[in-house]
């Protein structure tokens, strides 16, 4: 009970500043904005990609990546925000309470969630004039993987900052040098398969578990649900989640006695 | 309320070990008001860093209203509040909110995290502020919340670091004036550490004097300065013989020391200057010594330390640098 209560408080600290200024939820909509307005109308000519079997639009093929970049490049910043809370003060201050150590980070990955959904929400219900193809239970199915992938990057994130708090810098270096590789070998912007790529890059592409990922949510999105592809995104996202929310875990409470 | 025993922090710093903290063995009763004066780096700040279950002591025991800081953290935080040096309110969020996030951390219900929120921004000045966010505060008006936020739940103990440090003397007796209500309204037991001097000599129950890790004198303000520095007399003469005679009347007399004669100057050091400047006044005429000025000092905590370490506070403020908050001493 404590743990329900001390997260709760957790998330309604974070969540607070949010509703205040909802406007700073465009801002990190912004890239995958504008790669689905500058980049998508580019694939009009390819036809069906990546599987797809659905109306043949590009959108219906690269819209669920686009979620999946609006989740990495969401998430994956959070833990600026707690570095900060930690060069000010303010994070000391929350360990001398007997917050929940667990609560304080689910908390504070709990709020990411909530904003990554609803910006999710945002740019389905923007596509909705276009050709793109809304399954209903697809895309609930869509969503509740990418907040899985969410809450683990989000965590990771939490975790870096966590030990990046003697040098700060650091947390921005990996932060990048994890994030782009992730990002462009997981194939949201182009398919990364064995006849299209070269070896060493497809080997890199399948040992990503953002790819899973991203041919999960494409499944999803396209209505198909009883696929491989799907069972591995749901693995991918899960094992990201613990790994994230277990480091984090123990980093919170290492982060005092 | 407060029991320490061989309480040490060493750190690992560029291949060596340094150790903050050395062995601390201190008792603190329920109910006071003690003063942990020394310069940066003498160990201040990472003993309450321990007390307040922020860093893991390396050896030793710190047993902290009633539970083990090692063992039973959990129990230790929800009895204290405290202060640190940084500031405790989150740059982006709104003062009230914040503040009522503090009560919920505790525990307090939603109404009475409002209400106390409510009662300590008035008592603090701060009823006002309320919607604004903390960023967009003045120093002093951050200081203030961070003091309303260690005290939202009424602590039994409260830790504060530096409470004061670059506030202007309205907010700094603001501060006081609230922090010693508390203190005696509900017997709050309050272990702060300050680098105005006169803070701990006004508030203070007791002083602890640390330097280098370790406690080198601990009792009542009073009885620190009687004790270890003494009443300062200084005495103006017509010249330099007179000086020299006057040094030499003043050392015949008892518990008198640290006479120092300086061209038309003595100094003298004594715990009683009151009882003792007229005597040696008396003296000085019947061997026909004239003083032209006599001055009384009361000693100061920096005298003390002065006597203590042969340096004054700010002398090895100076040379220690700015002060260090999250690992260092």
């Amino acid at each position: 009970m404590k743990v329900l209560n001390d997260t709760r408080t957790a998330f309604a600290r974070e969540l607070g500043p949010e509703l205040r200024q909802p406007a700073g939820l465009l801002f990190t909509m912004l890239l995958p904005f504008l790669f689905l307005a500058l980049f998508a109308p580019l694939l009009s000519g390819m036809g069906p990609a990546g599987g797809d079997t659905g109306t043949g639009s590009p959108w219906q093929w690269f819209v669920p990546g686009m979620l999946v970049l609006l989740a990495l490049s969401a998430t994956a910043g959070a833990g600026a925000s707690l570095l900060n809370e930690m060069s000010s003060g303010a994070f000391e201050r929350m360990l001398v309470t007997p917050l929940n150590r667990a609560a304080m980070l689910v908390g504070r990955a709990l709020k990411e969630v909530v904003i990554l959904l609803t910006q999710s929400l945002l740019i389905l219900a923007l596509l909705l004039p276009t050709d793109f193809r809304l399954r209903p239970l697809g895309a609930l199915a869509g969503l509740a993987l990418l907040t899985v992938f969410g809450i683990g990057i989000g965590a990771l994130s939490f975790t870096l900052a966590l030990h990046s708090r003697k040098q700060q810098t650091l947390f921005y270096g990996v932060q990048q040098m994890i994030f782009f590789p992730l990002l462009l070998l997981s194939g949201v912007l182009l398919p990364i398969t064995q006849a299209s790529a070269p070896t060493w890059l497809y080997v890199l592409s399948r040992i990503n578990p953002a790819t899973y990922v991203v041919e999960a949510e494409r499944a999803l999105f396209d209505g198909r649900f009883a696929e491989t592809s799907v069972l591995y995104g749901v693995l991918a996202a899960m094992a990201i989640a613990v790994l994230g929310v277990f480091a984090g875990i123990r980093g919170m409470r290492n982060a005092s006695a | 309320m407060i029991h320490t025993r061989g309480l040490t922090r060493s750190f690992r710093a560029k291949g060596e070990t340094v150790e903050a903290v050395r062995g601390l063995n201190f008792d603190v009763e329920a109910g006071s008001v003690v003063a942990f004066l020394g310069p940066n780096g003498a160990g201040k700040t990472t003993s309450l860093r321990m007390l307040t279950t922020l860093l893991p002591p390396t050896s030793g025991t710190a047993v902290v209203a009633g539970h083990d800081v090692l063992t039973a953290p959990s129990c230790v935080r929800n009895r204290i509040g405290y202060l640190g040096q940084g500031n405790s309110a989150g740059s982006n969020f709104r003062v009230s909110d914040e503040l009522i996030t503090q009560g919920r951390a505790y525990g307090l219900s939603r109404a009475k995290s409002r209400a106390r929120a409510e009662h300590l921004l008035t008592a603090l000045e701060l009823e006002d502020l309320t919607k604004r966010t903390v960023g967009t505060l003045s120093g002093g008006q951050r200081r203030r919340l961070d003091i309303a936020m260690a005290l939202v739940h009424e602590p039994e103990l409260l830790f504060l670091d530096e409470p004061t440090t670059g506030l202007d003397p309205h907010s700094r007796a603001n501060i006081w004036e609230h922090v010693l209500r508390l203190h005696k309204e509900l017997g709050t037991t309050i272990l702060f550490t300050t680098h105005y001097l006169e803070e701990a000599d006004l508030w203070a129950q007791r002083v602890m004097v640390v330097d280098h890790g370790r406690v080198i004198a601990d009792a009542p303000p009073e009885k620190l300065k009687a004790d270890l520095a003494g009443d300062r007399i200084t005495l103006g003469t017509a010249d330099r013989a007179d000086a020299e005679r006057a040094a030499e009347l003043a050392r015949a007399l008892p518990t008198v020391h640290d006479v120092t004669a300086d061209d038309t100057e003595v100094r003298v050091r004594t715990p009683h200057g009151d009882v003792q400047l007229p005597v040696l006044l008396r003296n000085m005429e019947a061997v026909g010594v004239r003083a032209l000025t006599a001055r009384l000092t009361r000693p100061t905590l920096d005298d003390v330390f002065l006597s203590l370490t042969g340096r004054t506070l700010r002398e090895s403020a100076d040379a220690a640098g700015p002060t260090t908050t999250h690992d260092g001493a």
